[in-house]
């Protein structure tokens, strides 16, 4: 994996390297963070996490979605009725909660692409568009009681997660285009929920069935892989995680990808669940100082925003890792200081099997060894 | 942690707020959407609550469901029971009597003693299994699943019925194991994403 040039990345024959990993009961796409330029992720390097080992074949013009529950109106749509009402276009990301987990690292296999791609390309960034879910609830109208909603999607595990109803009016999309294009089957077509800044396992896939309730129902995918216990919760696990904390990486130069001497531009993504990303920081010496870097137009609000910095590598041993903080003032913290929120030391990072820690926004360094190579130091 | 009444008390009125704001309002495109009737909505409403109250009538015993997944699961669950899980990572993690409570480390959690609500398997079968045919099972055929997985994994007896009364009341070893036991939003500040 390992040895190809930063430059020769700049070919324009080269294709992105799409990595996947498929299991019987599960597969997985990364997108390839180092090989697009700007915020919006090509449609074809999406991630994706798809819970069966198939995709569902849905006639978009026999699928409609269902609202009841604590309703006064138990209303169902069909995809053409959901384009004719009031649209919105809207930039966000969508993150894996597992993304960039403790137990990926040191775990790449070929297929997974390089080290920036399977440990953190579980994320990525769209233009979503579709009618907000508020539109549809008000035409339904909710009942007193109504407090949570469950969706349930059309593929085969028949995928289902409970949202807050104060989200669901708050931004929620019902999307049936991604990036100008109708939604792909592995994001859902013919359409999904986007919930921004939140957790991707919120943002049902092939939704078919929204059933307003009056509490979270905790449904299998929600008790079970979406919850993990943690040690300092007394071994508890967190009923849901919502939202995502400020976070950000390192794209190019990364793991894998070989450094020349001379000019280089650090460049990278930066986001966060709570809003814009306020600044970027960037560190060449390990996290002694920092300096600030360029934030590139547009910096939108649950978005990814890309960051760029000047730097010039003398040929010495370096360690490159950058920091975001975002609107609500919260900053992106190191393995350290992560490590004191969940109650566990450094060293336990390093044991086998690893923690699954999820929403994990640890800074990534990234060494650069004399010979110009690059390598994943996180839990060195 | 933050199930006091002092974290709780924002959200139910966040919660009615929420409500009031689309309650009662005239349709604002009346001409898109259909109305559904409560027979269209059985035929298709089987997500199931912790309580259970959805849960359609029917019976079944760990002896029935230990022949169910003979048929319809081994093949891809193997024998379960005995350690053979198959292609897919085990069903069967606790024993009679030590029901497994899930760990931080490892990925191996994924036994139905994990789960904090016994509904959760019955919804989950019914739906989403089996594989290439889901929602092909009975009522019956799923109580008796439940059973028998409850049954390997220490939770119930050999010998007891789970019916649409008996299996919202089985009491479930992890069902204290998540806080908070009635999750909240917004989340808890300090940081606002923890």
């Amino acid at each position: 994996m390992g040895g190809q040039s930063a430059h020769a990345q700049h070919v324009h024959s080269e294709r992105p390297r799409r990595g996947a990993r498929y299991r019987v009961d599960h597969m997985t796409h990364y997108t390839p963070l180092q090989d697009y330029a700007g915020i919006i992720t090509p449609v074809a390097l999406h991630f994706m996490q798809q819970h069966s080992s198939e995709f569902p074949e849905i006639n978009a013009q026999q699928h409609r979605l269902t609202i009841h529950g604590l309703v006064d109106r138990p209303l169902s749509f069909g995809v053409e009725e959901l384009k004719r009402l009031p649209s919105v276009s809207r930039i966000h990301f969508l993150e894996c909660h597992g993304n960039s987990s403790p137990a990926t690292h040191g775990a790449g296999d070929p297929n997974m692409g390089l080290p920036v791609q399977y440990l953190h390309g579980m994320t990525s960034c769209s233009e979503w568009s579709g009618v907000l879910l508020s539109v549809l609830l008000n035409e339904a109208g909710l009942q007193k009681e109504a407090s949570w909603l469950v969706s349930e999607g059309g593929d085969a595990g028949k995928f289902t997660h409970t949202l807050p109803l104060a989200k669901a009016m708050e931004d929620v999309i019902v999307a049936y285009g991604q990036n100008g294009e109708p939604l792909r089957v592995e994001q859902g077509y013919p359409i999904r929920l986007v919930v921004p800044g939140w957790e991707a396992p919120f943002s049902v896939k092939y939704l078919r069935h929204i059933k307003v309730v009056d509490q979270p129902y905790m449904a299998w995918n929600e008790s079970m892989n979406h919850s993990v216990t943690r040690p300092d919760l007394g071994g508890k696990a967190r009923w849901y995680h919502f939202q995502f904390g400020p976070k950000s990486v390192i794209t190019r130069p990364s793991a894998g990808l070989e450094m020349l001497r001379g000019y280089v531009q650090i460049t990278g993504l930066a986001w966060s669940g709570a809003g814009v990303v306020r600044k970027v920081e960037v560190s060449t010496d390990g996290g002694r100082s920092w300096k600030e870097a360029k934030l590139h137009a547009p910096v939108l609000p649950k978005a990814h925003t890309r960051f760029t910095f000047d730097w010039a590598w003398d040929g010495q041993e370096a360690v490159i890792q950058s920091r975001c903080t975002d609107q609500a003032g919260e900053v992106q913290p190191s393995l350290a200081e992560l490590s004191k929120n969940f109650a566990m030391d450094l060293e336990d990072w390093k044991k086998t099997p690893r923690p699954r820690a999820i929403h994990f926004n640890a800074i990534q360094p990234w060494k650069i060894a004399r010979n110009g190579s690059i390598s994943d130091v996180l839990f060195a | 942690m933050c199930c006091s009444l002092k974290f709780l008390m924002p959200v139910m009125i966040l919660a009615v707020s929420v409500a009031a704001l689309a309650q009662s309002r005239p349709r604002s495109y009346p001409n898109l959407g259909t109305p559904l009737n409560p027979a269209e909505i059985r035929s298709f409403d089987r997500m199931i609550g912790p309580e259970g109250k959805e849960l359609p009538p029917g019976r079944g015993t760990a002896k029935e469901g230990a022949e169910v997944f003979a048929k319809r699961c081994e093949i891809c669950h193997g024998k379960g029971k005995d350690g053979d899980n198959g292609l897919l990572r085990s069903l069967v993690i606790g024993r009679p009597g030590q029901p497994y409570r899930g760990t931080f480390y490892g990925e191996e959690k994924n036994g139905p003693s994990y789960y904090p609500y016994a509904t959760i398997a019955w919804d989950y079968i019914n739906r989403a299994m089996p594989v290439p045919n889901p929602g092909s099972l009975t009522p019956n055929e799923v109580y008796a699943l439940v059973a028998v997985l409850y049954y390997w994994n220490g939770i119930i007896r050999e010998n007891d019925v789970m019916d649409e009364k008996t299996l919202p009341k089985v009491d479930m070893p992890n069902r204290n194991g998540f806080v908070p036991a009635v999750p909240v939003y917004p989340p808890e500040k300090k940081p606002s994403w923890w």
